[in-house]
């Protein structure tokens, strides 16, 4: 109960008229700043930054951390309403989100996106609560060994399904792969795939790929299909999220499964984005309503959501306790804790308690007030969706460019975001799969330096992903997760093969 | 302003002040015409971090950023980017093509005249203009606490024992930690197993957790497991100790590290500068303002803690000081690097 305690006090230091003022001005610019796709989280924490050089670390790490908070949900908004993820990690989100907003139900998807997104939050900070003091030990566990097994099941979780044509997913999953080489090779030091072109050298960003495959691609679908130019009908009373509220027992499955994966992967720390990842190629394998992934299922927007954020949350915890940040918004939180003279480590725990406690219980109440805030919003942003396509489309063409330039300010960005549009949208008209090039994406090049790094390590000897049992379970989960629709197959052959006999 | 360079530091500072108050008190049409040698910034300014965000040289910029704030040394403010694509070169890249302007000021490290050397990027050194080096790096052999050696030699014996196979953890591959592997290797006849991570924190948690069997850290990347008792340092890559008085873990501090000398393995001394570029083609006045302006951030005590809290040296070059510093440095690595085969033709 010495944990109680120090809870305890952590909300009498977060609890003050100043600091609940910072959390609503941090949740606000944060929702801001997630709507604006490009400008993300990471971008937007290092704008802040000078604002706090003046502050004490614990309002510091406050404003910035609920500012976090409010990112993660604001880039729910804008993959919901127009299928261009603020965030890396809200990228699944669109799967399911955005087809529920094109069938009128923009209110629900926010609201279920929202309400799941506190209810993973708060799974996170019980957790980080919790076991705060084993953190460390636990994620030291981890060789580049450990690492590659968690991106291996991230895919496998992902990949490894039905439904589409698997050639397909196989060669969007390689185009993936391919465009993450692009750069400087941390193993090597080479530069890979930059045909000497200096705007190639820092690689292709992430943010730009999907705001072209998603943002510009649907656009420019959408805009195909010339009977869709009047707006959607949408029903948008604040009466919806309520109702919402009522239905969310109803996902009781999916929000503690996504949780659970969720604050492992934030633990681990395999971040936000594959988390998201792989709770949704969980639930689209596990549901009962599978064959309706991706055509506006609620579980397909509840599952991503909660896990992002109970994510979000629980890596928050391995950065302080190790230095290490999980996702690039903490690495920049990280510098800062430097900058106001604290040093990140183990011992941060016992030799700053009230900095440590009070940022815990802050996230509880940031959390709170961040989806509070949030669900506000839905009736507002919702009713963007009634607004005609033909007005709507030339505004969402300019976000998604302004995005693009946002991320580096690069006007090659810009074209690049243009091609991506391109792409997204033959892959779209030839039904190939979009998600597992950005998964390949996103997790192709740590996946590789993990490999390479244990390949280094064990001098080209595989049996290291079998070496103790955490990596060697992490990675039989995977390759079993990868075989599911094979091995599914069998056993039900099988159980209708020993049934034959006894009829 | 001709007897400008005869002037002490104390003489100048005055003066400095005195023009900004000037300026400020809506004096500036007036004053201008007296002060037309001295350059000062007319528009916002960006400082370019050669390095993603949360690493040493993120902080560095952030840190000079905050102490101009602080003390308001500027009157136009401060934007950082990080610009760390290519281990660095995209923020020098950026330097190139914001030739001739003095708003643009890139940090980084030995990076600016090491990478060209290693890999193929779109700068050369000409492109940059050094400004200032302002505080130079430590490097410490660190092993991790369960590991069976207590000198840096038994470390080095054990290396030689395993005939290649023990695990050297460091941040990037042909970066200051690889140069360093590679220094130890040649004074000593050993050979490790260099393993690159992306980040000295991840390396640190690499060691701690015991994944590798020793690794080069800076001071500041590691400090948190040694508190914690999970790393131990064997030797400091300096020819004196480090002198902060402070004990980190069971009674033993940053000066209680024996010099490699002393450890009786090389190379005596390697330390990284952290450093201060304009892009080429700007003015001497230009570069001399913000020599200046980096001359009074080194005396706040915020820099000096900063120091501290990173057990970094105090490293202060300038002008043909410093250039003819990055001369030699940049000889003595082509050589080596030639050796290592690791030399690349720009085209």
């Amino acid at each position: 109960m010495e944990g109680f305690a120090a809870l305890l006090h952590g909300f009498e230091v977060a609890l003050t008229f100043h600091h609940l003022a910072l959390m609503v001005a941090g949740v606000l610019i944060g929702i801001l700043v997630g709507v604006l796709p490009g400008l993300g989280a990471p971008n937007g924490v290092a704008l802040l930054m000078p604002l706090t050089f003046f502050m004490p670390p614990v309002s510091a790490i406050i404003l910035l951390s609920s500012m976090y908070w409010g990112a993660l949900l604001g880039g729910s908004t804008t993959s919901i309403l127009f299928n261009i993820p603020g965030e890396p990690s809200s990228v699944a989100t669109t799967f399911d989100g955005h087809p529920m907003a094109k069938q009128g139900k923009a209110a629900e998807a926010l609201s279920l996106a929202f309400l799941a997104s506190g209810f993973g939050a708060l799974c996170g900070v019980i957790t980080v609560t919790v076991v705060a003091d084993d953190i460390a030990n636990f994620a030291l566990r981890f060789s580049p060994a450990e690492y590659f097994a968690v991106y291996l099941l991230a895919f496998c979780a992902f990949i490894g399904m039905g439904g589409t044509n698997p050639l397909k997913t196989a060669v969007s999953l390689l185009v993936g792969l391919s465009l993450a080489t692009i750069g400087m090779d941390t193993v090597s030091g080479e530069m890979r795939l930059t045909f000497g072109q200096d705007q190639l050298v820092r690689g292709i960003s992430f943010l730009v790929a999907v705001i072209g495959l998603f943002g510009i691609g649907e656009l420019l679908a959408t805009a195909d299909e010339t009977e869709k130019v009047e707006g959607i009908r949408a029903r948008v009373r604040l009466a919806a999220v309520l109702s919402t509220l009522a239905q969310m027992p109803r996902y009781t499955v999916a929000l503690v499964r996504s949780a659970a994966i969720g604050i492992w992967m934030g633990l681990t720390p395999g971040g936000p984005t594959a988390a998201s990842f792989m709770s949704y190629g969980v639930a689209r394998r596990f549901s009962r309503r599978r064959d309706n992934f991706g055509r506006g299922e609620p579980e397909g927007v509840v599952s991503p959501e909660t896990s992002d954020h109970a994510a979000g949350v629980s890596a928050l915890l391995p950065m302080l306790a190790l230095g290490v940040p999980g996702s690039a918004t903490a690495a920049v939180m990280l510098g800062g804790l430097m900058i106001w003279g604290l040093q990140p480590g183990p011992t941060l725990f016992q030799d700053r308690p009230d900095f440590v406690w009070g940022l815990i219980a802050s996230m509880y109440v940031a959390n709170l007030v961040a989806v509070v805030l949030v669900l506000a919003t839905v009736p507002i942003f919702a009713s963007v969706m009634r607004v005609p396509f033909g007005l709507l489309a030339p505004l969402i063409m300019t976000i998604c460019l302004t995005g693009a330039w946002m991320v580096s300010g690069s006007g090659f960005d810009v074209l690049l975001a243009l091609g991506f549009g391109v792409l997204g949208y033959l892959m779209k008209k030839l039904d190939y799969p979009i998600a597992p090039l950005v998964l390949a994406m996103v997790l192709g090049d740590k996946a590789e330096d993990a490999f390479r790094q244990s390949m280094l390590m064990s001098r080209g000897d595989l049996t290291i992903f079998w070496s103790n049992w955490l990596v060697a379970s992490i990675t039989t989960l995977a390759l079993l997760l990868l075989a599911w629709p094979l091995l599914a197959g069998l056993l039900r052959g099988g159980a209708t093969a020993l049934r034959r006999p006894a009829e | 302003m001709t007897h400008r360079t005869a002037a002490p530091d104390a003489v100048s500072r005055f003066r400095a002040s005195r023009r900004l108050l000037l300026l400020g008190g809506g004096a500036a049409l007036l004053a201008r015409p007296a002060l037309a040698q001295a350059w000062q910034p007319a528009r916002p300014v960006e400082f370019i971090v050669a390095a993603g965000p949360g690493g040493g040289t993120d902080q560095f910029a952030r840190i000079v950023q905050s102490i101009i704030q602080k003390h308001n040394l500027m009157r136009t403010p401060v934007i950082v980017t990080n610009k760390g694509g290519g281990a660095g070169t995209e923020a020098f890249v950026y330097g190139r093509g914001a030739a001739g302007d003095p708003h643009k000021v890139v940090f980084g490290t030995n990076n600016v005249w090491l990478m060209p050397l290693v890999t193929r990027v779109g700068y050369g050194l000409s492109d940059l203009r050094p400004v200032a080096s302002m505080a130079a790096d430590e490097f410490i052999l660190w092993t991790h606490t369960d590991a069976p050696f207590r000198t840096a030699k038994d470390l080095v014996e054990a290396a030689r024992e395993r005939q290649g196979a023990f695990r050297m953890g460091g941040s990037q591959a042909r970066d200051t930690d690889h140069i360093l592997t590679k220094l130890i290797e040649r004074a000593t006849g050993v050979t490790f197993t260099y393993v690159p991570f992306r980040s000295g924190g991840e390396v640190a948690v690499q060691l701690a957790g015991g994944h590798v069997d020793a690794n080069t850290n800076n001071p500041a990347e590691n400090i948190g497991q040694w508190r914690a008792g999970r790393v131990r340092p064997l030797c400091v890559f300096n020819t004196q100790r480090l002198t902060l008085p402070e004990k980190v873990h069971n009674g033993v501090g940053w000066s209680d590290i024996p010099t490699a000398t002393e450890a009786g393995i090389g190379p005596a001394e390697f330390r990284m500068p952290r450093t201060v570029w304009l892009p080429a083609r700007t003015t001497d006045a230009q570069a001399q303002f913000w020599t200046q302006l980096l001359a009074r951030v080194r005396e706040t005590p915020e820099w000096k803690a900063w120091l501290e809290s990173g057990s970094q040296g105090d490293l202060w070059q300038t002008g043909a000081e410093l250039a003819e510093f990055i001369r030699r440095d940049e000889a003595t690595n082509r050589e080596h690097f030639r050796e290592y085969g690791w030399l690349v033709e720009q085209g």
